[in-house]
């Protein structure tokens, strides 16, 4: 069995479907990412996780460990990282995190050595005593996370953790989370930056509308399509029925497969090539007999965002903007709310 | 047994931890300290000035209104410290600093109900002292050491009973907005339906059975008995409408309505925490 095993997890907010039988298996001592647009079900995912929140259905073991069963158990193995920073405004970083060591029974001596280490490794010495309500949004996660290791916890969960911060408190953070893992910390990363994704995760989970579209290790689901990815425009602003017509004059040609019209970036295509072949020398010759000329033509090795591309027919960026606007955030706050 | 004293112990740590968190946030921000006695003081002045011309036995049992009205306002002002009780979890809970207990293994979620009890006791035993100490200086008395248990037994009880009744709405409402709006409600009028200001007697009919039901007057009389005369639990503290009632009888009314409150808050408690 997995260090975490997820099985058929499901929940609902009301008339809303968060989790549809969600089954993710996380293996001890790796970084797993957790990607997906906004309203894609993460959140609800890491609350389950953290014991916030109650699943409908399924079952969850961390380290064997039935997490509905013995959610107290569970909290002494996981350190939280939520998405909205919670800090008390009136404390100083360093009062909170003695606070923190307090709420986790940690001895004295213990938690002073902990909350010592962690300033030094998060380079929060200079500002660690001034009151939380001075802190800019980097420094604020810092200290999250801080409160989240001072107990040394067996597992992770970040919910977005770098979301809105500087380059520096982004460094900071990846690196740490690199250290941790190689200190052999279980982490569950949830993020919607492909990039913090690629870069980090040893496997991941792509989900979309609350069910899982893609899990794996990152390389293992960039080489399940095959070849490299090109996006390719006629025009700056085609039309569907121009893109239809490239659409099939790709079709005919061997080497190409995955062809996908992407309505949000100008119905561009993309479509994935073999790497072997020299096709885009015969699609030249094609787009040319068909009086079509080529205004772009980018040509990348496939990238999780071609995963989710491939699996959803969006990109996340896509997926994104359709969703600003169709998530009534105060509920959902209000929903969350204990 | 060693499991046990573990608990205990892990429960004294963190419950510890969240009085003192809120005791910082009283230390760095006093405001709801300095008006909680500001507030009863003035009113103490001015309710004390405007009937300081009422004639010789105008009011029962005591010298004058300073004395009659001192019971009144220390009532009031445990009252309603106990009565904003609930905000700061409200507001825990509102900016997801309630999560962060959540998540976290304390040995039992109540010591965050706990600490609410302990935190507001204590604020309300120095606001209480304070207007005591004003009232002395002002003339109005001070009650015998036998009296000054009674009127922090009182205390204790009232304190009790108001923080848990704050503490549920704080779990019950939406939001602040809706917890200071019930507050507003409930303050002043369950204050002007008491005998803080008045006594029975002057009362009409229907008020005078209304303040003889209202929990805050089951603790201002054995305060005030405990400020006029030598304390004596059997004295007659309330001619309520429906009998009289000893101090002995308001202490046990308001200790059966503390327990009463406890009891029916502890199910929705357990499952906004659990």
């Amino acid at each position: 069995m997995n260090y975490i095993q997820i099985t058929d997890l499901s929940k609902s907010y009301a008339d809303i479907e968060a989790l549809k039988n969600l089954s993710i298996e996380i293996n001890a001592g790796s970084l797993f990412g957790i990607l997906g647009p906004n309203g894609a079900g993460k959140s609800t995912l890491i609350k389950i996780l953290a014991t916030l929140v109650e699943p409908d259905g399924g079952e969850i073991f961390i380290n064997n460990i039935n997490l509905v069963g013995n959610p107290r158990q569970i909290r002494e193995l996981i350190g939280y990282v939520a998405q909205d920073i919670a800090l008390d405004k009136i404390l100083t970083g360093r009062e909170l995190l003695d606070f923190q060591s307090d709420l986790y029974h940690m001895k004295k001596k213990e938690k002073y050595e902990r909350i010592k280490l962690l300033i030094n490794k998060l380079e929060m010495n200079d500002w660690i005593d001034r009151k939380c309500g001075t802190y800019s949004g980097g420094m604020k996660r810092r200290i999250d996370l801080a409160a989240g290791l001072l107990h040394l916890p067996k597992v992770l969960i970040l919910d977005e953790p770098t979301v809105g911060l500087d380059i520096e408190s982004r460094n900071i953070i990846w690196q740490l989370l690199k250290d941790l893992k190689n200190d052999g910390m279980t982490i569950i990363l949830s993020s919607h930056y492909l990039d913090e994704i690629d870069k980090l995760a040893d496997s991941l989970v792509i989900i979309d509308d609350g069910k899982v579209i893609a899990q794996g290790k990152p390389t293992e689901l960039k080489n399940k399509l095959g070849g490299d990815r090109i996006t390719l425009k006629v025009r700056e602003f085609s039309t569907h029925e121009e893109s239809q017509k490239i659409c099939e004059i790709l079709s005919s040609i061997d080497g190409i497969s995955q062809i996908i019209i992407n309505k949000a970036q100008g119905y561009s295509i993309n479509f994935v090539v073999e790497k072997e072949k020299d096709i885009l020398t015969k699609l030249k010759v094609e787009l040319a007999f068909s009086k079509f000329e080529i205004f772009s033509l980018a040509q990348s090795q496939p990238s999780l965002d071609d995963v989710y591309l491939q699996a959803t027919g969006k990109t996340l960026l896509d997926a994104e903007i359709s969703m600003t606007g169709k998530r009534d955030l105060k509920k959902e706050s209000k929903q969350s709310m204990r | 047994m060693k499991l046990k004293q573990y608990n205990l112990n892990f429960l004294y740590q963190e419950t510890f931890a969240l009085t003192k968190r809120l005791f910082i946030q009283l230390q760095r921000r006093p405001s709801t300290l300095l008006a909680g006695i500001l507030q009863p003081i003035i009113w103490l002045f001015l309710f004390g000035a405007l009937f300081s011309k009422a004639p010789e036995g105008f009011l029962p049992g005591v010298d004058s209104y300073g004395n009659f009205l001192g019971a009144g306002l220390i009532v009031f002002t445990a009252f309603s410290g106990a009565l904003n009780s609930g905000l700061p979890l409200m507001f825990d809970r509102e900016f997801g600093f309630l999560n962060r207990l959540l998540v976290a293994p304390l040995a039992s979620r109540l010591s965050i109900v706990l600490s609410s009890f302990f935190y507001i006791t204590i604020l309300s035993f120095v606001q209480s002292i304070v207007i005591m100490i004003v009232s002395f200086v002002l003339g109005y008395g001070w009650p015998d050491f036998y009296g000054l248990g009674i009127v922090f037994t009182t205390l204790i009880l009232l304190v009790l009973f108001v923080t848990s009744i704050s503490l549920c709405l704080a779990f019950v409402l939406p939001g602040h907005i809706e917890l200071i709006a019930l507050i507003f409600v409930i303050n002043l009028p369950l204050l002007f339906s008491s005998t803080a200001l008045a006594p029975i007697s002057f009362m009409p009919n229907w008020l005078s059975w209304l303040a003889s039901l209202n929990p805050l007057t089951f603790a201002i009389e054995p305060i005030r008995i405990a400020y006029t005369q030598t304390m004596n639990l059997d004295l007659v503290a309330l001619h309520a409408p429906y009998g009289d009632l000893t101090c002995k009888s308001c202490i046990s009314i308001l200790f059966s309505l503390t327990v009463f409150s406890l009891i029916i808050i502890r199910p929705l408690l357990n499952r906004k925490l659990n």
